[in-house]
């Protein structure tokens, strides 16, 4: 995974709220066995819509995304967030975040940042009337930054360690697979087995 | 201070735990199926590792294969593509798998339970965020994605921070034509589709110990819906009873341990949990969804709201968009709504209950004219069942159609799926923009609601017949 520091970039306005997983990546476009090229079924539903943000030519650059509130909820798909990351976003902000989207956004490299609806009102604004503005999304220092305000946002000390290490759960917890051996030498032998097959 | 359930299968499990870091968890069960698992195979590949436990390990296939002509190859190219590669990854890695054609294949959360895989006090985990259903036999179960997915195959642990713990007290008796979908939809409206985040959910009460597995299962299966990452209830004699005798319920000395065990299994009368709400059973009444997420619904003997009238700007907001989508007028009563197709099935209703309680709805009637219904059993054992019992021909001489089994509708990645402008009552779980069909729309309902709408061609209950 990519060592997650700071990262400046220009944002795109989403003024929606409860943009479920279905509407970041419908189901249709589940099925490659890879982890590249979900950027076309991103926010497929909308995409059509001339006046939908990503076809505004002005947020085209953009790699910061800044949502209404409840993103990213509905199903587990990690497809969600990769087709996020295949279009090149590197930032979601939104004032609340699904449990599951979150997790997965954060294990996957890209950064979700909670801030107060008020903020992401100010962030809109900004944004809507200056397409440019550069807004800066620091992990070192947990602050956004953009026309010289500083807004704060929090994140576990262990996730902000793992993200700007860019280190992957896995090999982590495989450095210490003794304590993993010795919790199966004391599980329950009545707990079931897949295998055999028993019918 | 006592414990709640979910906080002693949680300690149960715990492998490492280092302030400042998330706990290290075992993993019980881990689910698999064709969709979110090619990448995490392909992960461990790429770096080298193995599955840790294969055993502890069950593939099927349900989110893409056809239901219908299942002895021919899958037709869609980029389905079988991914049929295939799970098929692949299985016979690579030694995992049980259960394919298309193999009597104990169907949705991954209705075969666990039923081969007796699931068991209370478990940790169950699966890429597919209603997982939540196996917490109805007090196993703590929930939803991962891929990244996920190829850490517990790896490792057969995952990092997790501990959630807090939510009550949902649901008393007294439900009334003759309500449901436990009822119960669940009438939580979501009450505490809405966010209500639950960063909690467990724990169903207590007198209404919910009255309930069958079946029951208990579809209120677990939407916890995710209240967006909780689990639901569980306490396991009691009925939760004993169903497990008894399945394939793998552990048999003789072996049940009396895990019995004794699984006794110990309830929140302590003195445990504390984080927030506590109360249902009253006997006041619900049949509950049906009217907008884009699950926590827009209201009871069916009421009407579309009037946008105007919320006073939350953000909810008046999606109400609006939700209108519009829905292509419904603020006002309508909600028994007037024109539906096109009912779809019975997926793992929050596809169990063999549930298409006993329709069928008996719909015995000696026929389907209304221009309405179609699709039942889909949620697994091939359930469909076998059915057969047994004469169900189909129930559904078949309705004018319904009968298939095989697979998570089909509930999120139209295979053929089944709305057309654009199409209108469904459908038992499953969630009603997204799209979510059965690009521009198809939802109403979710429980199966008998769904029985007396497909009969009336309207949304209905039985005892509108
Ligand atoms: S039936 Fe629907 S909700 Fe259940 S696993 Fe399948 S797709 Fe998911």
């Amino acid at each position: 995974m990519e060592k997650f520091i700071s990262h400046s970039g220009t944002g795109v306005p989403l003024r929606r709220s409860n943009v479920d997983t279905d509407q970041i990546i419908p189901a249709v476009y589940l099925k490659r066995v890879t982890r590249t090229g979900f950027e076309d079924g991103l926010f497929a539903a909308w995409r059509s819509d001339p006046d939908f943000v990503l076809n505004q030519p002005q947020y085209k650059a953009g790699t910061i995304l800044v949502a209404g509130v409840d993103f990213g909820t509905g199903s587990s798909r990690e497809h969600a967030v990769w087709a996020l990351q295949n279009y090149g976003f590197k930032v979601v902000i939104s004032s609340r975040f699904a449990d599951i989207f979150r997790g997965n956004s954060l294990k996957g490299g890209l950064l979700t940042v909670i801030l107060p609806q008020s903020e992401i009102e100010g962030l809109w604004t900004a944004i809507e009337t200056d397409p440019n503005t550069s807004i800066e999304v620091d992990l070192q220092s947990r602050e956004v930054r953009y026309n010289g305000k500083k807004v704060g946002f929090e994140l576990d000390d262990y996730t902000r360690w793992r993200l700007m290490e860019g280190l992957d759960d896995i090999g982590l917890t495989l450095r210490k697979i003794d304590e993993v051996e010795k919790f199966e030498k004391n599980r329950a032998v009545y707990k079931p087995k897949t295998l055999p097959i028993l019918s | 201070m006592g414990k709640a359930l979910a906080e002693k299968v949680w300690n149960d499990h715990i492998v490492r735990q280092n302030a400042g870091e998330p706990d290290l968890l075992y993993i019980d069960l881990h689910l698999i199926h064709e969709v979110t698992s090619p990448q995490a195979f392909d992960g461990l590949r790429l770096s080298g590792r193995t599955v840790r436990r294969p055993e502890l390990t069950l593939a099927t296939e349900d989110h893409n294969v056809p239901t219908i002509d299942i002895d021919k190859p899958i037709a869609d190219p980029v389905s079988r593509l991914q049929v295939d590669t799970l098929r692949k990854n299985c016979a690579e890695f030694g995992i049980r798998i259960h394919s298309l054609g193999d009597v104990e294949q169907g949705i991954v959360h209705v075969v666990g339970p039923q081969l007796g895989i699931t068991q209370p006090g478990m940790t169950i985990v699966c890429g597919d965020s209603h997982t939540s259903t196996h917490g109805a036999f007090g196993a703590l179960a929930f939803g991962i994605g891929t990244s996920e997915v190829e850490h517990v195959l790896a490792t057969q642990t995952l990092p997790l921070n501990r959630p807090k713990m939510m009550a949902i007290n649901v008393e007294g008796t439900l009334k003759p034509g309500v449901t436990s979908k009822d119960i669940i939809l009438a939580v979501i409206a009450k505490i809405s589709t966010g209500g639950g985040q960063g909690y467990i959910l724990e169903y207590r009460g007198s209404a919910i110990r009255q309930l069958s597995m079946e029951a208990r299962m579809t209120i677990c299966n939407m916890s995710i819906e209240a967006g909780a990452r689990a639901g569980l209830i306490a396991p009691d004699e009925i939760t004993f009873e169903y497990i008894k005798g399945r394939p793998h319920a552990p048999k003789g000395k072996e049940w009396d341990a895990a019995l004794a065990y699984w006794k110990t299994l309830q929140s302590d009368s003195d445990a504390k949990f984080d927030k506590e709400i109360t249902l009253n059973a006997d006041e619900l009444s049949p509950f049906v969804t009217w907008g884009t997420n699950p926590g827009q619904g209201v009871p069916l003997n009421a009407a579309v709201p009037i946008p105007s009238e919320i006073e939350d700007e953000q909810e008046r907001v999606a109400a609006q968009n939700a209108l519009t989508y829905m292509d419904l007028k603020a006002g309508t009563p909600m028994k007037a709504i024109k539906i096109d197709t009912v779809f019975l099935g997926s793992c929050t209703n596809g169990r063999i209950e549930d298409l006993r309680s329709a069928a008996e709805i719909i015995k000696g009637k026929r389907i209304a004219g221009d309405t179609r219904m699709l039942v889909v059993p949620g697994s091939a054992r359930v469909r076998l069942q059915a057969e047994a019992e004469g169900l189909d021909r129930v559904f078949l001489d309705a004018g319904a159609e009968w298939r095989s089994a697979g998570c089909s509708m509930c999120l139209g990645m295979n053929p089944d799926q709305l057309k654009p402008g199409e209108r469904a009552a459908s038992t499953s779980n969630r009603n997204f923009e799209g979510r059965q069909g690009k521009g198809g729309r939802t109403h979710l309902v429980s199966p008998l609601v769904a029985a007396a709408t497909a009969i009336k061609g309207t949304l209905a209950s039985p005892a509108d017949l």
